[in-house]
This record gives C-alpha cells, structure tokens and sequence, in this order.
C-alpha cells in the first residue's frame, strides 16, 4: 500500500486572529468536513498582536491531511498554518493532573511511581493525591496505567502543545 | 497605505451614526443597488436609505429572493452583490441564498440587522445567533460590537468578498450599534490587515505546465466558472490559449461563456449530462489542463475510473481545491486570467509547439465521438419537446444581448445543453448547491444590472413555485424579466432517476394542483402567454420578445421526456447512456444508488 493512504497522526499548528468566534470557526470546520480531532488546545500567545495558537492534533491520510491545512488556511482570520509532524523536528508535550485515592500501602506505590515519572503532588489528603505529570502522550498514558489499580479516580488533560526545533519560529522562511 | 492616502482619510473623517456608515460605506464602495427587506432591527439603517439617493433598493418579497437576487447581479456584472435584511428570521431565510453563493463562489456582502448588544443571547425577539449559524455558509462573517469597528468591517467585508476565491460575506450589525455615533472614514484602498489570498502564480509551474502541454499526444482543455470570477478578460485568454494550441476544449456547467459555444474546437460541457465526446475525451486523453474547475463529483462520476491515464495540470486560485477530489500531478495557485496571461506569453516566448499530427489523430478519434450527435432526440409534430423548445428560443434570442438564468432540474440542463453562450457573464446557474427556486430572483438581480437585455429564466413548473412571489417585484419594478417555464407536470430529474434507479416508484414527484401559469401571471400584473403545440412556439416566443414587460409563458412539454446523455450516479465517463435505449448497468447503479 502506498505510504499516501496511510493514516498517520499529525500535530499542526495553527497562529490565528484572537477575536470571538475563531476557536467555532476551526472546530466547526473540523466537523463539517468530518475531520478527526484528538486533541485541541488553544490559547493567546500575543496580547500585544491579538494572537491566539491553536494546537490541533488530528489523524489521516496525507489527502486527508493536506486538505486539512488548506482548508484552514482558507478561514480569513488564519495567519499561519504549520505541520509539525512533517515540517522538520518538533518537541511536545503535554500536562495532565491526576487525582488518586488510595491509603496505607498503595500510598507508596503511588508516590514511588510519581517519583519514577518526575509527577509532582500538588495536593494531598489523608486519603488522596493530585499528581501533576509532564510529557509525551504515552508518557501520561502510561502513568494513568499505572494509578489506575492504586486509585485513579479523575484525569484532566491539557492536550498537546508542540513546537518546532532549532532556531527557526513558525511562519517564518528557514 | 502611503502617507498621502492616510492624510486624505484622515480628512475625510466625518462623525456620524452606525447606520449612516453603512450607507456611506456603500456609497464609498461604489454600490449603486442593494435587494433586501425591513424589519425592525435594520429600521435605522432603511431610515439612512430613505436619506440618500445614490443607493437604489430593490425590495424583495422574501429575503432568500433578495440574495438570489444579488447572486444574479453579481454574476452578469463581475461586481459585489449587496443585500440587506433583518434579524432572526430575515437572516435565517438568507441562509440558503448565502450557502448557494459560497458554493458557486459569488461575491456577495449581506448585511443583516441584529437584536441591540445587551439582548444579545437572551432570546429577544426576532433574535438568532446569525454569526453562528452563517459560519459554515459564509466565506467569512462578522459581529459588530463596537461602533469604532465598523468603518473597518464594513470595507473589509468587500475586500474579502471579491478578493482570492470570491464569496459571501456576512456583516451582523445589532440595532445599537446603528444608533450609535462614531468617527467614519473611507477605507476603500485599505488591505485588508492579514487576509493575503495568492493570486500570482509561480512561473517555474507555467513552464513545467507548458511542457506537459507541449507534449500533449490526446490533450484537452477544461475550464470552469474560476475563468468567469477572474473576469471577461481572462475568457478572452482562454479562448487565444485555446487557439494557440489546437486543443479540444469542454467547460463545466458553472464556466459556460468563458469559451465561445460556436467555435468547432469547443466539445460542450462535461460531466453528468455532459456530451459524449467531452466525457470521452476526458477519459482518454493523456493530458488534463483543468483551468478554474474543481473536479466536482457532478464532472468526475465514479473517481476510480476518472480519466485513470492522464498527466493532470490543475489551476486554481484556492489551494484548498487541489488535491481535494483527484490527485493531480501539477498544481498552479494563481488567478485563472493571470496564468493564461502568463502561459501565453511563456508559449510564445519559448517557441513551444505541439505535437501537431498526435493531436490531430486525437481530434479524428474525438471528431468519431462527435459523430454519435449525442444531443439528438426526436422530434415529433404533435407536441413540444422541451430541447426544441429551448433551441427556438436560442435561435429566436440571437443577435440580442441576452441572459439566461434557470432553475434546477431537466430544463436547467437542457439549458446548458442546447443554449450556446459565446460570452461569459450570460449564464447563472446554480451549479453547486443546486437551489430551486433561483431562477427567478436572479433573474431579477440581472436585469437590474442589465436594463435593456433580454433576460430570460428558463424554469421547470416545480422550481419555479419555490420564489413565485417574486413576480410581484418584477411588476413593481417594471423588470421585463421572462419567466419560460417547461412544463412538464413533474419534478422531472427527480422522476427520471426513480426511473432509472427506483424501478419506476415515482414517489411524491408529480406536480400535483399546478395552478393555471397564464392566470397567475395575469394576477401579479405580468402577461401569461401559454405554447401547447410545437406549431404555437415560435410564435409565443416572438410575442415574449417583443412584450416590454414581465412575461410567464408557460410551454406544455413532453411529460416523458428524460435528460441524455447521462452518466449514471456510481458510473464512469466511459459508460454514459445516451438515450431512453440505453439501460443502466445494474451493477454499476447498485453503489450509485447511495450517490446522490
């Protein structure tokens, strides 16, 4: 099978106009055009430009992908569109806050296994933890795995942000 | 924006209310008519109207007319077509208009009144989230809530519509907002801030798509209503490309005019009702220049079997286009007139030939195909098939200025069969959303811009009852337009596919209680004439022609006559039918069934 027709995750950034009605704009193109979101994450990088990133992690094709990137490119308040999984090297990252309830031994556990992870209890009760944990998707993932047998009992998630490597910014020529 | 401008601008800074600034905006924009319908959260701005006298208003019996109407205009001038409704559920009945326009790519600004800012999500009265719900429909929209931002809004409004891949723009404007007094200044020159759409293309991609031409055994030419936005200019380009190189051309049902009907290297449209020799050319020719077309499903049927041995050149303005249905191997973001500039200057400047004697063996093969006169159909004494009767009235138009507009259906495609347009501009259809109920608005919009021409909305008798109330805006505003319904007493495209595809159940398509079509014009004030036998048509035709008035002619048609040639929903080009003989191959209509 041609690579073409394999489905592949992408992460994509896009650098947008922060005015009302961006972030509908974006997901309502995702779903009207029946694209897939695993993640979305969004926030204003520039106050001074009115600028907003939008991180959008999705899967498909190349087609699928490629059609993505322009049809986002089309929406007028649209700056920049960046692929990050093609465009070169990125780094990403992801922040998840982990609520455990749990007493007596599997305490430990938990706190042993926060250890391995670098999590950082940000709370604790007699009986529960907040752990914030930092990294990659599976990185969490497999940390939840881990918590879930001791007492994992909620997940928030930010989503992935990512950027690209090396000295060039987004939307600039390298 | 150089300093000089600034300083004029800055001079030309006035105080006045919101809704004076929409009236100035559009003065400033050069708009001499907008369609719409009051209401009350657009009262201040009707007030501005009634103020002015550069900005005529054309008042509309029903708001998606109004934006028919502004397509219609729009689309025989070049120009942004300007509408104005109100809130709820003036801006809800504009959705479909605003979504036909995105999708055929009309410029357009509408402006819709809003509930005051401070109702604004409690469920006032004639309230509706119309920035919401004009997202998906519009190019772009805006919801204005300071009066320091409307001057800007307003302009950009017009850049956006008629800049890159023209489109309809909204503008929500909460009633507030019109009462209240700020700074205007004209932004008429301004670029817009960030909105920067490619209209240049890169010349490295001309060369390599003149070598591919150049090298072209089996090539042809498929253009698309992307040569009617760039301009009349950019179909005279075409038309010299198309000469220079001796290559067959077909267009699409949205490009017909961008290439002259009566030239000989012109095969006719494409696509689902297309000729035969234009499908069949396109399935086996070895290279495709497709210049602003969008290899719609209505063009290319079954994907697989897509013309599956052709190099694929495809010129569009909107990257989002290439690569979306068909993978093609060279793509070429630019302006359709801008790069037939460039690849005729480039084909003369690099002594580029053809390979003549391939491409005239490639022209017998298509002048064989030619010769299945796939267009034929009998002709009978007795009654009016609806193909002759738009080849009398083609015949009968020639020599004027004439604009045809239709509905949706049959008629529409026997339209674009049998009607030949030698221009672009004359045509206007609507292709991608395929609204009902067009014709006659648009026709309206038409023959504002075009006073003196003939404007005729060939109809179906289904279709026209969708904005039959329009009739009554054609009579107060003295709009000779002619309304020439084929009356077939069915939904007829409808009724053929049940034939076709559902073993002949004609489930809910008769049209069933037509009223009488003569008296109803006569009740809007129209003339009502009436053609039964092929003998009456010439005659009824002349008498429309000469009527300085709004005319209804209602022609009684065959009711069993169906659309050929065809390609069935699921089929390929090279498996057309071409007549009532030709059965559908049940296979291939099995998977087409789910195909709309």
């Amino acid at each position: 099978m041609p690579t073409s027709h394999i489905a592949r995750r992408h992460i994509i950034a896009v650098i947008v106009d922060n005015e009302p009605g961006i972030l509908a704009r974006v997901v309502g193109l995702f779903a009207g055009r029946g694209y897939n979101i695993e993640s979305l994450t969004v926030a204003e990088v520039s106050h001074a430009r009115h600028l907003s990133r939008i991180t959008v992690v999705t899967t498909g094709t190349e087609m699928v992908v490629d059609q993505i990137k322009a049809q986002l490119g089309r929406l007028v308040p649209v700056h920049t569109v960046a692929d990050l999984t093609t465009e070169g090297t990125h780094v990403e990252r992801e922040l998840g806050l982990i609520k455990v309830r749990c007493t007596g031994e599997k305490r430990v556990e938990a706190l042993r296994i926060a250890d391995i992870f670098r999590a950082r209890a940000l709370d604790a009760t007699q009986e529960s933890f907040v752990f914030e944990v930092t990294g990659g998707c599976e990185k969490l993932d497999a940390f939840c795995t881990l918590m879930e047998p001791l007492g994992l009992i909620e997940v928030c998630r930010t989503g992935v942000v990512a950027i690209a490597r090396g000295p060039v910014a987004i939307g600039e020529a390298s | 924006m150089t300093t000089t401008a600034a300083a004029k601008n800055q001079a030309d800074t006035r105080t006045m209310s919101g809704a004076e600034m929409v009236m100035t905006a559009l003065q400033d924009q050069g708009v001499d008519v907008i369609f719409g319908y009051p209401g009350g959260a657009v009262l201040p701005i009707y007030d501005a109207l009634f103020k002015q006298n550069f900005v005529r208003h054309i008042l509309v019996r029903h708001e998606q007319a109004a934006v028919h109407a502004a397509e219609g205009y729009a689309r025989s001038t070049g120009k942004v077509g300007v509408v104005l409704v109100t809130s709820g559920p003036g801006a809800t009945n504009a959705v479909t208009g605003l979504t036909d326009a995105l999708m055929d790519s009309i410029p357009l600004v509408c402006i819709t009144g809003q509930v005051p800012t401070h109702l604004i999500g409690n469920d006032a009265f004639q309230e509706c989230d119309t920035t919401g719900i004009t997202r998906p429909c519009t190019k772009h929209n805006y919801l204005v809530k300071r009066i320091e931002d409307l001057p800007r809004v307003l302009h950009e409004a017009f850049t956006v519509a008629r800049s890159g891949r023209p489109g309809p723009v909204v503008v929500d404007l909460p009633k507030d907002i019109q009462f209240a007094t700020g700074e205007y200044q004209s932004l008429v020159d301004q670029p817009h801030r960030t909105y920067r759409p490619r209209t240049e293309p890169n010349l490295a991609d001309i060369d390599r798509a003149l070598d591919m031409i150049a090298s072209a055994e089996r090539p042809i030419i498929y253009g698309g209503g992307g040569i009617i936005n760039a301009g009349p200019a950019a179909s005279e380009r075409l038309a010299e490309f198309v000469r220079l190189t001796g290559f067959p051309c077909t267009l699409t049902l949205m490009g017909l005019g961008a290439y002259p009907a009566s030239d000989k290297q012109f095969l006719g449209m494409l696509g689902m009702h297309g000729t035969y020799e234009a499908n069949l050319a396109m399935h086996h020719c070895d290279v495709m220049v497709n210049i602003g077309a969008r290899f719609d499903d209505r063009v290319t049927g079954k994907l697989t079997s897509f013309s599956p041995n052709s190099k694929k050149i495809h010129v569009d303005i909107d990257p989002s286009s290439i690569n979306k249905n068909v993978r093609v191997d060279l793509p070429v973001i630019g302006d359709a007139g801008r790069v037939l500039e460039l690849m005729i200057e480039r084909w003369k400047a690099r002594g580029l030939k053809t390979r003549a004697q391939s491409v005239q063996l490639w022209w017998g093969q298509i002048e064989e195909w030619r010769r299945r006169n796939c267009l034929s159909y009998r002709r009978t004494d007795q009654i009016i098939k609806p193909q002759y009767a738009i080849q009398r009235l083609f015949e009968k138009s020639k020599g004027r200025e004439t604009f045809i507009t239709t509905e949706v259906g049959q008629h529409q495609m026997w339209a674009a069969q049998f009607f030949g347009f030698d221009k672009p501009n004359r045509w206007m259809t609507s292709g991608g959303l395929g609204t009902m109920g067009y014709g006659l608005p648009a026709a309206m919009g038409t023959q504002i811009a075009h006073p003196d021409a003939l404007v005729v909305d060939i109809a179906g008798e289904a279709s026209i009852m969708m904005n039959i109330q329009e009739l009554s805006t054609l009579v107060q505003y003295r709009l000779p337009v002619k309304v020439f319904i084929l009356n077939n007493r069915w939904m007829g495209m409808v009724r053929q596919w049940q034939e076709l595809l559902h073993g002949g159940r004609y489930a809910e398509s008769y049209s069933e209680a037509l009223p009488d079509f003569v008296k109803l014009a006569e009740a809007f004030g129209c003339v009502g004439l009436r053609a039964t036998t092929p003998a009456d048509l010439d005659g009824v035709i002349d008498e429309m022609i000469a009527t300085d008035r709004p005319v209804v002619v209602d022609v009684a048609v065959d009711e069993k006559e169906n659309c050929f040639p065809m390609i069935p929903s699921g089929a390929g080009h090279h498996e057309m039918l071409l007549g009532p003989e030709d059965k559908a191959d049940p296979v291939a209509t099995e998977e087409g069934m789910v195909l709309v």
